[in-house]
Parts: structure tokens; C-alpha cells; sequence
């Protein structure tokens, strides 16, 4: 409201000063969400060419394991429910905020980040075994593009953890403000992409990877 | 501030008024939004792992069946996590996600598209090593 009083003065000439007033009230919180989105969308196109750089060599095996014998679905299935169970915690974080509870907000991150890790844990896991078995990104065309694919999204997640933990130290420091409202609407929409981006890994990679 | 607050209700039918009028970003979030969103969301999950871990269909129908399930789960996602719809953020939301999804479909069809042609090109020359591989596999079988 101090911005109006400043402005108002010269403003009362016209319509058009009026407006310039709204524009400047309003307009940097709906910049940054809309940024942000723009920013996802880009994200979304480097994960397309991974997606076309799979379907492209998904099954060049070079005589190496398949997808079928290499799988491991229940591993799959659990890590889905993870991060599938942590999009609706960080919606349920997201309510808590909306409603100015600290406390509950703080909580839900907190378990939010947990299942992040869990996640990111049963990845490297997998990963690891993968390698062990002598199936790492150098063994087949099949294989780089898979962990290319899997791993820059896993790398997304462990951002997004990196992301949440610095801001709940923001929001223990200076509570539910305008701007803490802002970063966490920015990652809410940075955590739900994950999970969307995920919804095409476990169908077009793992699903489709072990049907022949 | 009495004129002023008047001057601000004068200018309501104000078109550019109209979708920065929200103090919050302008998305409210409701129980209701994600608790309905989570248990399509498991439906349209369980399924498919459903139909692959229990051979259920043949692959080749399964296979579209589930890419179908996929789709929805990401129209499902859209609307009850991200809070889509045509009027967020005046509509720039809405126009940022179909240039996308225009860039996606030209990026992965285009790419599946010659590429498929380029190894069916190559075939001839190929022919040994494919035999190789087929041999290896069976090998390993």
C-alpha cells in the first residue's frame, strides 16, 4: 500500500497512469510463477530429446542384457509409490501454507524430503547393481540412453531436495510471507513436474522396456 | 485514501484489472483438488504395472493400453498437482504448454521418424552384424 501513496499523486491524470499503477502492484508475482513455468516447459523439451534419444536406441542391446532381464518391476513399483505419496505430501505442505501454519507446512516439506531421498536411494540402488552387474552406460546404446534418461531426472529430484532443505531454513528464518509463499509455489510446481516426467519413465521406459 | 479506494473500485470493468486481482499467487489449494487427484492418479498407476507384471493382454495391445493410462495420468496430473487450466496466468500458462507440446511432438516424432527410416536404409550392410546380435542373444538365452 505505500507504493500506492507514492504513485497515486501523479497518477490522478489518466486512465492510463491508473493502470500503469496495477501493473506494477501486481505483476511481479505473477512474472515469476509464469517464469518459472516457462522455465519448466524448456525442461520439459530436454527431457523430450532424452525421450526421443531412448526410443531411438532403446533396443540396440549390442548383444547385452535387455530391458527384460535387466528390470527389476517391484523396485519400480515402490519407487513410483515414493514419489507418487510425496506429490500429495507436498500438496498437503502446500494447504498447511495456504492456511499460515508453520508448523504443519515445515512437517509435510520434512516428510516430503524424506521420500525424496528414499526415492533418489532405491535409484542409486539400482544404478549400482546395474553397474555391478557389468550393465553401465558404456555397455550398450540401450544402456546410455537409459541412464541418461533416469539419471538426469534423478538429478532433478536430488536438486529439488537441495531446493526444499535451503527453503526450510527460509521459512523457519522469516516465516509465511509473500516471498516464501512465491518459492514455495515455484517448487511445488518444480516437484509435481518431477512426478510427471516420472509417470513417462516408468511407462515408456520400464514398463514398455520389459514387454518384448 | 477514501477517493482513492473510490478510484479503485471505479476502474473494476478495467480489463487488465481483472486477473491480477489475487493478493496469494493466484492458485488455491485445496484438499479436496489433491486428495481426488492422488487416488486417480494410484488407479491410473497400479494399473498399468498391473497389466505388465501379470501379463494380462498381449504386449503389443498392452503396450498402447498403457501409453493411453500414461496420458491420462498426465491430463490428471495437469489439473489436480499443477493447477492447469486455460485461465491461469491470464493464459500464458496455457499457450507456453502447447507451443511445448508442438516442439515435443515435432522433436519425438521427427527424431522416430528418420531414425527409422536411417536403420532401415542401413539394413543391407547391416545384415552380418544384426545376425551377430541375434545370434548373441540367442546365445545367451
Amino acid at each position: 500500500m505505500s507504493n500506492t501513496n507514492a504513485t497515486f499523486p501523479s497518477a490522478s491524470g489518466g486512465a492510463a497512469a491508473v493502470r500503469e499503477y496495477h501493473v506494477r502492484e501486481h505483476h511481479p508475482e505473477q512474472g515469476t510463477l509464469l517464469g518459472f513455468w516457462i522455465y519448466l516447459m524448456s525442461d520439459c523439451l530436454l527431457f523430450a530429446s532424452l525421450f526421443a534419444a531412448y526410443a531411438v536406441l532403446g533396443r540396440n542391446y549390442a548383444g547385452g542384457p535387455s530391458g527384460a532381464e535387466l528390470f527389476d518391476l517391484p523396485l519400480v513399483a515402490i519407487n513410483t509409490a515414493f514419489l507418487l505419496v510425496s506429490s500429495i505430501t507436498f500438496g498437503f505442505a502446500m494447504i498447511a501454507a495456504q492456511a499460515k501454519k508453520l508448523g504443519g507446512t515445515m512437517l509435510w516439506l520434512g516428510i516430503t524430503g524424506l521420500l525424496g531421498l528414499c526415492f533418489l536411494g532405491l535409484e542409486l540402488y539400482e544404478f549400482y547393481h546395474l553397474i555391478h552387474e557389468g550393465a553401465g552406460p558404456s555397455r550398450s546404446g540401450f544402456l546410455t540412453a537409459f541412464f541418461s534418461l533416469v539419471g538426469t531426472h534423478g538429478l532433478h529430484v536430488l536438486f529439488g531436495i537441495v531446493w526444499l532443505v535451503v527453503l526450510m531454513f527460509q521459512l523457519a528464518k522469516h516465516g509465511l510471507g509473500a516471498e516464501n509463499m512465491r518459492r514455495l509455489s515455484c517448487l511445488s510446481l518444480f516437484w509435481h513436474f518431477l512426478d510427471v516426467v516420472w509417470i513417462f519413465v516408468f511407462t515408456f521406459v520400464y514398463l514398455m522396456g520389459v514387454l518384448p | 485514501m477514501s477517493s482513492q479506494h473510490h478510484d479503485h473500485h471505479g476502474h473494476h470493468g478495467d480489463p487488465l484489472h481483472g486477473h491480477t486481482h489475487g493478493d496469494a499467487p493466484g492458485v488455491h489449494y485445496s484438499l479436496k483438488d489433491y486428495t481426488t487427484g492422488f487416488i486417480l492418479a494410484v488407479i491410473l498407476t497400479v494399473i498399468p504395472f498391473w497389466l505388465v507384471m501379470g501379463n494380462v493382454l498381449d504386449p503389443s495391445t498392452t503396450k498402447y493400453v498403457i501409453l493411453g493410462f500414461a496420458g491420462v495420468q498426465l491430463i490428471v496430473h495437469m489439473v489436480y498437482f499443477l493447477h492447469m487450466n486455460s485461465k491461469s496466468e491470464g493464459g500464458w500458462n496455457m499457450m507456453a504448454l502447447l507451443l511445448t507440446i508442438v516442439l515435443l511432438v515435432i522433436v519425438l516424432s521427427g527424431s522416430i521418424w528418420v531414425m527409422h527410416h536411417m536403420n532401415a536404409n542401413m539394413m543391407p550392410g547391416m545384415g552380418d552384424a544384426a545376425a551377430v546380435t541375434g545370434h548373441g542373444n540367442h546365445d545367451m538365452q
